[in-house]
């Protein structure tokens, strides 16, 4: 065991070239999820947070549950749509890094629309009335919120990276675990463990926490900084 | 858009929360000119009278009316400051750049204009400084200045002195005077110094949520 880990530890140190190309696809795949996750989920929670319509609540609820998609779930509904016989089947997606791109979008973007909507929920409380005072309407409320709650949502975006990148079940059926194509950290610590080559899995997985603790650290930083600047 | 938003008309305005009455039965009217100082007793209502009237709140039986019928033009020609004004996330500068960007001002005449405006309100220095980390009274008047800038027809202040000394919450009132004289201000304050300034009193009966309005010069004359 202590030699598998000491191996795992020589792989990443000494710059191994498919630990690392798993590494940097597994990146780009999660970072352009979260990106359009973001993207789309951030709106969305502003709107959640300042409109009132009739239905608001369930749609609440509703984004809320979706938080808990089973990865396996959206993985097959990903597969079915993006399969040969499927509607989306003629973009030729499906074993693609980008089908992993999209799966991984399904699921964090309730993740990141909720915990926006909640953090934007709490700011309107404190900015509605002053900036219905000054005049500021429907869409120029929710930029000026989300504006505002710039640092507080890098816990909404975060939490959905750490869900992108720990996620096995969607992108194993939509990306197929293809060596050198879509072959991702966790689709890979899963199969060298099964194949025996802990190295590897141990590798992979030290520069998967490694990444996550950065990220983490970094966001922390940022939010401290902003509150000591911007109160 | 009509000269003037004035007057404001409350027709048997009531108010409720949570199916708790809060205020009741209130009618009056106000014309332009004279300023006006709403009192009453901690819990009377006279916030929410002043939301009600302002439109940030929506009265549960009656009306309130403006001589004005475009609701984005009342927006803009009625200003309110409030006790604990929130302030953005940016500095004290941009947050009456803001102000200025959501009134339509062209980008170019902005900063210009606010800077003039924070140091009318004593606070050039404190330009570029974040606003959340302003002491209340510095706070407060940066909403002054925010609302300086828009000459309003009608200007709100719910307790928009009450973190300043007495000094600088007279010299902040004869500002007023002096950079708004056809406003008519409407004030929630305390202190009898404020109260002396003020020509029309509406008293909020904390009971019943009635109120009275008095002409201030008339009732010294008869006392």
């Amino acid at each position: 065991m202590l030699s598998a880990i000491a191996e795992g530890l020589q792989r990443v140190f000494q710059l191994d070239a498919e630990l690392w190309r798993i590494v940097l696809l597994s990146l780009e795949v999660s970072l352009s999820a979260v990106l359009l996750a973001t993207v789309l989920g951030l709106p969305l929670g502003a709107a959640l947070a300042v409109k009132r319509f009739p239905g608001r609540r369930g749609v609440i609820v509703t984004l809320n549950a979706l938080m808990g998609l089973p990865p396996v779930v959206v993985g097959l509904l990903v597969y079915l749509l993006l399969s040969r016989a499927g509607p989306l089947g003629e973009l030729g997606l499906l074993f693609t890094p980008s089908a992993m791109a999209i799966a991984q979008t399904i699921l964090i973007l309730p993740i990141i629309a909720a915990l926006a909507r909640q953090a934007l929920e709490d700011a309107w409380r404190e900015y509605e009335e002053q900036l219905r005072s000054l005049g500021a309407q429907g869409m120029q409320a929710a930029l000026t919120l989300l504006w505002d709650a710039r640092f507080s949502l890098i816990t909404a975006v975060l939490a959905g990276l750490g869900r992108a990148s720990a996620e096995v079940g969607a992108v194993m059926i939509v990306g197929g675990n293809i060596d050198g194509v879509t072959r991702v950290m966790t689709t890979a610590i899963a199969l060298e463990t099964s194949k025996g080559d802990l190295p590897l899995a141990l590798g992979l997985g030290f520069v998967l926490i490694a990444i996550v603790l950065v990220l983490n650290s970094a966001a922390q930083l940022i939010k401290d900084a902003a509150q000591r600047r911007f109160g | 858009m009509s000269a003037s938003i004035l007057p404001l008309s409350l027709t048997n305005v009531a108010y409720a929360s949570n199916g708790q009455p809060i205020i009741s039965g209130v009618s009056l009217a106000i014309e332009a000119g004279a300023s006006t100082i709403i009192l009453g007793a901690n819990g009377a209502g006279k916030s929410v009278l002043m939301r009600l009237m302002h439109g940030l709140l929506q009265p549960t039986a009656g009306a309130v009316r403006w001589n004005e019928p475009d609701a984005a033009s009342l927006r803009r020609r009625q200003a309110m400051v409030f006790q604990r004004p929130v302030m953005l996330r940016r500095s004290a500068l941009a947050n009456v750049i803001y102000a200025l960007a959501l009134a339509g001002v062209p980008a170019a005449e902005r900063e210009a204009q606010a800077l003039a405006a924070l140091d009318e309100v004593g606070l050039r220095h404190l330009a570029h400084r974040a606003a959340r980390v302003l002491s209340g009274g510095e706070q407060q008047r940066l909403a002054l200045a925010r609302a300086l800038l828009f000459r309003p027809d009608w200007l709100f202040l719910d307790e928009s002195t009450s973190a300043m000394d007495e000094k600088l919450e007279a010299e902040l009132y004869a500002l007023l005077a002096k950079r708004l004289p056809t406003t008519t201000i409407v004030s929630i304050a305390h202190r009898s110094t404020v109260v002396g300034l003020h020509q029309r009193h509406i008293e909020m009966s904390p009971e019943d949520g009635h109120i009275t309005l008095r002409d201030a010069a008339k009732t010294a004359a008869a006392q």
